[in-house]
This record gives structure tokens, sequence and C-alpha cells, in this order.
């Protein structure tokens, strides 16, 4: 800041991408292979258009939550079949499916995996990312990213949905209630897919953190509490749920398919 | 010769810590032209490590906290030898100087009515701190730091330039100050990053330089303290006041060797933390002095009651003024009783109701510091604590209500002016005597600068040339000694020969030590080149470490008594006749080799009004009988009522 | 307990420089900074370091030891193997001026840019603000100004052309702290977006992973400020709530 005049100034000029001598290459390698098996299994999945709802138990997986097309099997769309019957690559779940993509496209924890593990922007911290130019979050299509908030409200209500499938899963064989280890994975999941929208940065922000002065709203600063407990482990709910999810819909396709029985544990 | 830059200013300040900035926002808000100077970044001065808090008589916690209770808490841990004069101003004006800063940004910790909330501390009578965690030193600077942002954002504004009217010189570092005719006329500085020499011409210069702590060897200060504005105060023909009161912390960690010195704060006494000796023995109940007899506890069990129940119970001794607790865990280390690394247990392990959230909660910075550098849980383990050297009292002589110092156009504020904190200071007493005499620094400056119109003292190109020639010489010097080692052995006699407890003996070595280091600082040398060569820093700061030293040496060897931050073992009482008695420092003899020398100054005494603020009783521990109010007594009484 | 470590330790000025291998003493509790000072008081007197407190609270240390931004102070040799080499570097974002210093006056620069606290008409010794108000602020007040995480935002380090158009987390985490504070009348959101490039933060969150003080910058300033921001501009809702009247549109302060 002073203005004796100093010597030409450069940044010191080293040649290594990073000095860093930890693993600092696990993560972004983490995130590579976990999301794309995941989108691999799940795409595999949403467009197979079978092995989603026993009917038995009355389990829908999520993946072909709200089942809404012509095509969906007796029983499994509980909210009518509004669309024709589909071509193969529309999954049956049309309504929801995008929208859960691009929930999870724009979420703030998956942001950043993907940055770092598919972009290398950066792969790890304090290691030059290999991109000329950068431009971050300013233009289109990332400016998109900002709509995160509405890909959560409409998040929230399918996973009101999912809320409603996995308590009519509590089916039994002959009509009343039931349990059975299906019933429980999806009630699991369910609790876990509410764990990770309820910690959501923008749900943070609606609840309450909008706000300029708590001690005037004491039931929105509550409310705020409880989620900032939560967004604390949004990235470890953001984690689960993908293995959640897989599981719940694995199950669900095994029974389905006949692979496999349901574990009763009453009726 | 060398080019040298310069500029010219209305005001300078040295020194960017709370005083300097404070100084220089009311400088510029006086409408003058105003430079900061600094040795380190903007915002690392000293005062970002002040933890505990800033004291302040608002009286948010406890109603019955005024400017008189706060005042006489100054005066007695002082053991009245405080310039009562600033003691005053200090106690009135400090509120108005908090809630200022909350008027700038600054968030402190809460009340539940939403006020600032104060916290207790050694030596003071009621919650007085305010506070944030334990970072309130952190909290104090950047806020100044953001108001001189916002100053130099209003400028842009209106001319242009960020810079038009107060701007940082950071890392440059003032080697003299101009003198011209017996006034001040500017200063002389090196800019680290280059080692190019800056010459910045003003009729007003605030020294707010800091304290001296790195003439000790364990010692909380940082490289920055090393005394500079105490020696330039000195060169120009200032003087200094009382330098003999050396605060010694009672809680600089001891362990690992690397540490050593840094504090732990007060807060964890003032937090129910607790001291231990190597039996568990909870040994201050012994160490209370006669004159604080009737204010703390005696037992462990009212001790602990006080924290909840303050009205109806003493305090913990471990909150006794710093210089009684230090020189107990002293005696405790001295008598065998010491912890594994020579110091004593500190502890807050399950003490807060809490458990060991709270203490995360209450004292995160320490609960850090211990983590980080010592591998020690204070939610679990006890910590190892002992005296470190952490501030000076003395300091130069200044006008209590300007800050002026002998020399016109040289003004003083914060830890490197005098007479505030008499013999011992409070803690949190400092932060905001930053503030209250950083704004009448700059104030006192403004002023004198208007009286002084257009006359403005020029400084000479030969005091440049001699300037220059001087901070050059270790360069010129082949074959000197390595400053590093000549600093060691600095720190290490003062360490050992001036600390906490002292003799006439081992204060005659000292001097002896000293003239002969004397010799070598005028000899070191260092290699590389003139940009931010820290081994030739070093070199130009042990002249003003050495001169300090000294004043504190001869001081500590001429008062013949103990009090606050000067004990002598050969002269255990505080003596009344002393307490008449300021000793004063100035330069004498040959400009080119001068010498230290020491006089006797009779203080002044105090205004009426304030002494009947006092018992009898209590004054009688401190005054000689002739300056005891007895008839006076009355007569106190009739002016307060006639002030009314 | 004490033993030889390897050190390899930048050395220039003007940014050319080259790393410089040393073997030098560790005793135990040591911290890198420690290190670096032997070397400077045993084997290189003019090693230019820039340090003050030791003790975690000035954020003057900030270096890069073994790749990673680290304040030098608060590194300690126990973290190492004894057989470890140690390679300390300056910051790679700002410019060197000698060895492990370096100019960061960019800092300073966009500190000044962004419009100081504005508390409106209330008076001194007035504010009444309540714990749980002034608490998110508090925590960005926790900063050091250490710059370290300035340091390791690749929108800087990896293109050092964004620098004009973005103030970097610490000062868009200042945004934060002054929109969240309390009694702060003004409101910086628009200019947060435009001037000082939060749409730059790709919220990789490195800032968060290098912090000394442990602020979770990302989640509680710059997500949240991004959350603010997309309210003010990017959100169809209010921008039709605007159009129709319903929705207020405060003033927008200018950068300063
Ligand atoms: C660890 C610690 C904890 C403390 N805790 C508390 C507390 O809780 N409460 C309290 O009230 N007090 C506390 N204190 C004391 C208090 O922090 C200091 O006394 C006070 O900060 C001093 O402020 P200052 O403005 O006088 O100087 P500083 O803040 O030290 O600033 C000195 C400035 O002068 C500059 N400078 C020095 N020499 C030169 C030169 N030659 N040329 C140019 N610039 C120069 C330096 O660069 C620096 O900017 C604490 C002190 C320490 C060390
Ligand atoms: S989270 Fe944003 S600001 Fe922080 S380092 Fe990453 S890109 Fe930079
Ligand atoms: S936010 Fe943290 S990393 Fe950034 S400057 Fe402040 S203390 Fe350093
Ligand atoms: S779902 Fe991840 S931030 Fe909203
Ligand atoms: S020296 Fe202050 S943070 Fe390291």
């Amino acid at each position: 800041m002073s203005t004796v005049e100093a010597p030409g100034k450069k940044r010191a000029q080293i040649a290594a991408r990073t000095l860093r001598t930890d693993n600092w290459r696990g993560y972004p390698i983490f995130v590579v292979v976990v999301f794309t098996a995941w989108v691999a299994y799940a795409t595999v999945r949403a467009m197979m258009g079978k092995y989603y709802w026993v009917d038995e138990y009355h389990y829908l997986t999520p993946f072909y939550s709200p089942c809404v097309s012509e095509s969906c099997v007796e029983g499994s769309a509980h909210f009518g079949t509004f669309l024709p019957k589909l071509p193969f690559f529309i999954p049956f779940a049309a309504i929801s499916l995008p929208f859960l993509l691009l929930f999870r496209l724009t979420c703030y924890y998956y942001r950043k995996a993907y940055y770092r593990g598919y972009w290398a922007s950066p792969s790890a911290c304090a290691v030059r990312e290999p991109h000329a130019k950068y431009t971050g979050e300013r233009r289109f299509p990332l400016v998109g990213q900002n709509l995160h908030r509405y890909f959560w409200a409409i998040a929230a209500v399918i996973s009101l949905i999912n809320t409603y499938d996995a308590l009519l899963a509590f089916h039994g064989k002959d009509g009343g209630f039931g349990i059975g280890l299906g019933s429980l994975i999806l009630l699991a999941n369910v609790v876990l897919l509410w764990g990770y929208t309820l910690s959501c940065h923008s749900c943070r922000h609606i609840v309450g953190g909008r706000l300029k002065n708590f001690s005037k709203h004491p039931v929105r600063y509550w409310a705020w509490g409880v989620v900032s407990k939560l967004n604390e482990r949004h990235g470890q709910f953001a984690l689960i749920t993908l293995g959640s999810l897989v599981v719940a819909d694995l199950y669900v396709a095994l029974v389905s398919g006949g692979a496999i029985s349901d574990l009763r544990i009453y009726n | 010769m060398t080019e040298i830059e310069r500029h010219s200013y209305d005001v300078v300040v040295i020194g960017a810590g709370g005083s300097g900035l404070r100084a220089a926002i009311e400088a510029r808000l006086q409408g003058k032209k105003t430079a900061i100077i600094s040795k380190s970044l903007l915002g690392k001065a000293h005062t970002v490590m002040a933890e505990g808090g800033a004291a302040a008589a608002m009286g948010n916690v406890n109603p019955n906290d005024n400017w008189q209770v706060h005042f006489r808490d100054t005066m007695r841990g002082g053991k009245f030898l405080n310039n009562w004069r600033m003691a005053e101003l200090h106690a009135k004006e400090a509120p108005d100087r908090v809630w200022e800063l909350e008027h700038w940004g600054a968030l402190f910790d809460r009340t539940k009515d939403g006020k600032i909330s104060q916290r207790n501390f050694g030596g003071h009578e009621y919650p007085r701190l305010a506070h944030v965690g334990d970072r309130t030193g952190l909290e104090l600077i950047r806020t100044v730091q953001q108001k001189v942002v916002a100053l130099q954002q209003e400028d842009h504004r209106e001319f242009g330039d960020y810079e038009a009217r107060l701007k940082v010189w950071a890392e440059t570092t003032v080697t003299r100050l101009l003198v011209q005719d017996g006034k001040i006329a500017g200063v002389f500085a090196y800019v680290r990053e280059t080692g190019r020499f800056v010459v910045l011409e003003a009729p007003a210069v605030v020294l707010a330089t800091g304290g001296i702590g790195k003439a000790f060897k364990v010692t909380s200060n940082s490289w920055e303290y090393t005394g500079d504005g105490h020696a330039l105060a000195l060169l120009a023909g200032g003087t200094l006041l009382n330098m003999e009161f050396v605060q010694f912390h009672p809680t600089g960690m001891v362990w690992p060797p690397s540490v050593k010195g840094i504090l732990v704060t007060e807060s964890v006494r003032g937090d129910r933390g607790i001291l231990l000796n190597s039996e568990g023995k909870r040994f201050m109940f012994k160490y209370i002095p006669e004159v604080f007899k009737d204010k703390y506890a005696t037992t462990p069990e009212e001790a602990d009651r006080w924290y909840d129940d303050p009205d109806n119970n003493r305090r913990p001794p471990e909150l006794l003024p710093r210089d009684e607790v230090a020189r107990a865990i002293n005696t405790e280390v001295k008598e065998g009783r010491g912890s594994p690394h020579g110091g004593v247990f500190l502890t807050v392990v399950g003490r807060m109701p809490g458990g060991a959230e709270e203490i995360k909660r209450r004292l995160p910075a320490m609960h850090h510091q211990f983590k980080e550098l010592a591998d020690v849980d204070i939610t679990s383990e006890p910590m190892e604590v002992g005296p470190t050297c952490h501030y000076v009292m003395g300091g130069v002589e200044v006008d209590p209500d300007t800050a002026a110092a002998l020399v016109p156009g040289l003004f003083a504020a914060g830890e490197v002016a005098g007479g505030m904190h008499g013999s011992n200071r409070l803690g949190g007493n400092s932060l905001t005597d930053l503030l209250v005499f950083g704004r009448r620094a700059g104030m006192g400056a403004a002023e004198y600068v208007d009286a002084l119109g257009e006359d403005r003292p020029a400084p000479a190109q030969e005091e440049i040339d001699r300037a220059v020639a001087e901070a050059l010489a270790p360069f010129e010097r082949e074959g000197g000694e390595n400053p590093y080692a000549v600093h060691a052995e600095l720190q290490q006699t003062m360490n050992d020969l001036v600390g906490i407890i002292r003799t006439e003996e081992e204060l005659k070595q000292a001097l002896e030590a000293l003239d002969k280091l004397r010799t070598r600082v005028a000899n070191v040398s260092v290699q590389g080149g003139h940009g931010y060569n820290p081994g030739w820093h070093l070199a130009l700061d042990l002249r003003n470490m050495l001169i300090v030293s000294e004043c504190i040496a001869k001081a500590a060897l001429e008062r013949t008594e103990s009090r606050g931050g000067h004990t002598r073992e050969d002269h255990p009482g505080m003596s009344a006749e002393w307490r008449k008695v300021n000793l004063v420092c100035r330069l004498a003899g040959n400009a080119d080799d001068p010498r230290v020398e020491l006089k006797r100054q009779p203080m002044e005494p105090m205004r009426e009004d304030l002494i009947a603020l006092f018992d009898n009783d209590e004054l009688k521990k401190y005054l000689t009988a002739e300056e005891l109010p007895a008839e006076a007594k009355d007569a106190a009484v009739t002016t307060k009522e006639g002030d009314k | 307990m004490s033993y030889q470590a390897k050190f390899r330790v930048w050395r220039g000025d003007d940014g050319d420089g080259e790393l410089v291998d040393y073997t030098v003493e560790v005793n135990e509790g040591e911290v890198v900074l420690d290190i670096i000072h032997r070397l400077q008081a045993t084997q290189a007197p003019d090693l230019a370091v820039r340090w003050n407190c030791k003790a975690g609270k000035c954020g003057s240390c900030s270096a890069e030891i073994n790749g990673m931004p680290r304040l030098m102070c608060m590194t300690r040799m126990s973290t190492f193997t004894e057989d470890e080499t140690i390679t300390v570097t300056p910051v790679r974002t700002f410019p060197v001026i000698r060895d492990l210093v370096t100019d960061v006056s960019f800092n300073y620069e966009k500190a000044r840019q962004i419009p100081s606290f504005d508390p409106g008409d209330t008076k001194p010794g007035e504010f009444r603000m309540m714990q749980q108000d002034v608490q998110r602020s508090q925590e960005f007040r926790k900063c050091i100004e250490c710059f370290l995480c300035n340091n390791v935002c690749h929108v800087i380090r990896d293109h050092e052309e964004n620098k004009p158009q973005f103030a970097g987390p610490r000062f868009l985490m200042r945004i934060a702290e002054l929109e969240m504070h309390p009694a702060d009348e003004s409101d910086r959101r628009q200019i947060a977006q435009d001037d000082h490039g939060l749409g730059f933060c790709n919220i990789t969150k490195c800032c968060t992973e290098v912090c000394p003080e442990h602020i979770k910058i990302t989640d509680n300033a710059l997500i949240p400020m991004k959350e603010r921001v997309a309210g003010k501009r990017y959100d169809p809702l209010v921008w039709l709530g605007s159009k129709l009247g319903i929705v207020k549109k405060g003033q927008d302060t200018p950068s300063a």
C-alpha cells in the first residue's frame, strides 16, 4: 500500500500443478465413479418400464412415483393416468423425474461435487485447474442454478408423494395393514429424502435465513435453527439418499420380478 | 546519496493499533490530512491479540456501576500512582468510546435486553468488560480499521482518491523523529518491502507504537514491541515516566517451549477457572494482601458462590490484580510446588455448569489455542501457565487532556504513553485507554496544527542525512556480530535480572551487562539487500530496546519499594513517600552516544473531589499522613455539594 | 527428542526463484514458523517471512506448506513424519515481494470498495440488538484476514484476469456480514453480484477448507448471499411481484 516504488510484481513461478502430497485425487475420483454408476443405473431402471410395482404389498419404487402414464400397471397409479402411453425413452414418472434431476443438478452440494469431479474446476483445493477461462455461474446456462429454490419446492411436493407411497406400502397380503422389509426400506428412504430436502440451502433461506432480525420471528428462528443443524449434514444426506434410492428401487425390482420374496414381519 | 521520497501531512500517526487508528480517525475528522504508519500490515497490530475485553462503566449488567467506581478500581489497581486526571478522563469517557465503536459496526456480545454484555475481570468491582467471546481486540481493531476505510470512501466520493486525506503506510518503520528548533518537523522511515527511505513532513506526530515486551525473553508480545515509540520520544527530547513498572501477566503458556509466553486470557479466571499447584491445592487464598483483605473470599465455597451471586459474596482470589497473582505463581514455583514445565495449573475442567460445551462456547480462542499449539484439550485437562512479560505501564510523559508530550508537536497515546495505569494496569483498561486517549491525541494534534498556522518547521537536510547514515550503518560494518545473538542476550539479561522479582545487586549487574551490550549493539552487521531484510530490521530495533531496557533497569534500581509491577525483594513494602514520586527518564550527553538520565519528579496531589471518592481508611494504606484529607474531608463534602 | 528435518523453502524475489533445500533442527512442540525462524537465525539471516503474533490471531504468516495454504504458526511439526521433506512456498495468488512474503494489497483494495456499515439514524448507545441477531455476523467477524481463502479460491488463483471483477470469499463474506448485521440499513445484493463477482463462485468450498478460524464461509456466507441475490434478481415470482407493485423494491447501495 505504500507508494515507494516496489520491484516488478509477479507471482511465485512454480511449475508443478500442485505441491500437495496428500491424497487429493480421492474425492474427485470417488465422485466420478459413484455418480456415473448411479446415473447409469437410474437411466436403465427408469426406462425399463417394468418391475416397479409389487401389487401384493403395494410397493412402488420411487423411480416410478407418481406413475401417471396409461402404461402404468394397475394399482400403481395413485394419482390417475393423465399421460398417454409413452415412447420407451420417456419414463412413466415423466412429471417428477425431470424435476428431481434438476433439483439435484442445481443442489449446492452436487454442484460442488460435479464441478470438482467432472469439470476439474478445481479438482481439489490448491490444485491448478486445466481451463483457460473461467466465468463461473454468471451466464447461461449456469446462471440457471439460481432457480434451485423452485426445484426445491417441486421436490418437496414429490417427497410428499413418496411419503404417501411409503405409507401405502404398509399393506398386507390380505388387504389390511402389514409390514415387510420392503415397507421398512421404503419408509427409511423417505425419511432420508426428507432429511435431504429439508436440509437444502434454499430451504434454510426460505425458512428464516432471509430475515435480518431473528428476534422478531421466534418461530421462524427456531425452524431456521433446526434446518441449519440438518444443513450441516446436507452433503451426507445427498450421498446417502443416492444409496437409499438404489436400495429401495432394487429391492422393489427384485421382489416384483420374483427374484426374491419379500421378508414379511407382520401380515 | 540515496534518493528519498518526501510527502507532507498535517498529522502523522506512528502505529496502527487501536490507539493509532483512533487518533488518525480523529485527526481526519478534524479535517487534517493524516498519515498512519505501521511496521506491519493494517489490522495486524498488537491490539488484535487482546482477548478479554474493554472496560467501560456502562452499567449494563450491574446498574450500580458508574465512572466513579471505575475510577476507584483503576486507582486501586495502579496503587494510587496513576495520573489521576487520566484515570478520571478514562473512566468518564470509556462508555462513549465503546458505544461509538458499536456505531461504526462492532458487534459485541449482548445482554438479554439487547445491550452490550459486560464480564467480570480482575480488579474490577462490577462486570465491566464489553467483549466478544475472547477476541475483543480483534473486534476493536477491525472496527476502527473499517472506520478508516469508511472515511477513505468518503474522501473517494469527494475527491476521487481514497487516500486524499487519510493514507496508511503499511510495513513502514520510523527510525527517527525529525526535530527542528525544538519542534517536531516530521518523521524518517524505511519501507520494509524495498528498504527505501521516506520522509513524511508533519508538524504534529502522534506516537502509538505500543510496548516493549521484546526486550524480555518470555513475553506475550510480538516482534513489533521493541519500544520504538519510547526510544523515538527520548531521542527527540521527550521524557519517559515510571518505566520500572512492567506488568507480568500471571498466565502465559509455559509449554511447549516455542510458544512459551503466549497469553492465556484472564477471562479463563473470570469464567470460573482456578489455579492449582502440584499438590492440587487452590493456593491463591494464601496470597491475599492486607489492602485487599475485605474484598476477596477466604474460602473456596464463598469464592465459588460469587460467580452466581456477586452481591452477597466476596470475589475469588484468582481475580486479584495481575501483579499479585503473578507473584503468587512465582513463589509457588520457587518453593517447589510447580507443574512439570515450571508453571502452575489453571483449570476449568468440571467448573462450568454447561460442561465441555460451555467451555468451548465461552473460551473458543483458548480452546483452539491449546488444542493447536500444545495438544491440550482444556475441557478435560488443566493448562500449565506461568508469568509472562505483558505490558509496560511506564511510557511517554504526556499531558492528560491533550496527550501532548514535552516536545512541541509530539503526542502519545496507548501503551506507549505513561501515567494512566500507575504501577499496575487492570485488565481491560488498555483497550478503552487506546480509544479515549487515541481520540484525545488526535484532537490535541489537530488543535496544535491549527494553532501553529502557516509557521511549520521544516526538517533539516543534515538531520535526514544523519538518519540515513544511522539506518545504513549495519550494512557498512564488516564482520560484526549477528543481531539475533545480541538480541537473545539482551532478552536473557532483562528476564533474569530485571524480571518479576528484583534486587539491588541484580539490577546493578543488569546495568553493567547493558553497558557492555551497548558496544555490541553498536557493532552488529547484516548481510543481504535492503528489501524485506529481517536481520537488518532487528539490528535497527536493537537500539530502541537497549535504551528502553536501560530506563527500566535504572528506574527499578532507584525505586526502593515494591508497588504494582515493580517488586524489590530487598524492599518488600509499599512506601507512602515513594508514592509521591514519579521517576522520569531522559537522554543526556553527547547526541551521538546519549546516556539515560533519571530524575525524581513530585506527583501532583489528587483533586479533592476525587480524593473524596475514597474512604479515609483506604487512603491511609497509600497516602502519607499529611496527604490525608483528615479535616479536608468535610471540605471535600461541601465542594461536592457546591458542585450541584 | 530433537531431529534434523528436511525443508525446501521457496527463495527469490520478482517471481523468479527456486526451492532451496535446508536441513534444520526441530524440537518437540515446534511449529513450522519456529523452523523458519531457526533458519533465519542460523543459516539464512535474510530469509523474508511475515509474522506477528505467533498464536494464530493476526493472520500474517500465511504460506503454503506441502502445497496447502496454511498459517505457519499454527502448523505443528508433529503433523509430519521425521523423514518427510516439508515444502514451504509463498501464497500463489498474490505477487511475491521476497521469499515467503507476498504483496497482499489486492485485498486491501477490495476492502475499500465495499460500502461500509450504515447505521441509519440510530445514535451511538441506542442500539438494542439481541444475541441471536448478531450471532451470524459475529461468526464472520472472527476473520483474522489471513487471506488464505482469497489465495486458494480458484477464481483468481488460476485466473489472474478475474481479479478486477472478483472480491474473493473474504470480501463477499464481508458483504454477507453487513447484510446480516441487524442494524445495517443498506442493500448490497446488487453490487455483490455485479461488482464483486458473487456469481463467479461455484461453491466448491476451498475457502472453507483452508480457513484457520474454521468459519463456514461457503455455507453460512456465500450460499446465503447467493440465495439473497437470487431472491432479488433471479426469482421470477419476485420479478412479477415487483412489476405488479406487490413487492416493494428498496434502494440499492452503489459500490464505494
Ligand atoms: C496477548 C495480549 C492480550 C491482551 N489482552 C488485553 C485485554 O483483554 N484487554 C485490554 O484492555 N488490553 C489487553 N492487552 C493489552 C493491549 O492489547 C495493548 O496494550 C494495546 O493493544 C496496545 O495498543 P496500541 O494501540 O498502544 O499499540 P499496538 O496495537 O501494539 O500497535 C502498535 C503499532 O505501532 C506500530 N509501530 C511500532 N513501532 C513502530 C515504528 N518504529 N514505526 C512505525 N510503526 C511502528 C506497530 O506496527 C503497530 O501498528 C493485551 C495484550 C496482549 C499482548
Ligand atoms: S467456495 Fe466460492 S469463493 Fe470459496 S473458494 Fe470456492 S469458488 Fe472461491
Ligand atoms: S475468512 Fe478465514 S481464511 Fe479468509 S481471511 Fe478470514 S480467517 Fe482467513
Ligand atoms: S438440495 Fe442441496 S442445496 Fe438445495
Ligand atoms: S503469526 Fe499471527 S497468525 Fe501466524
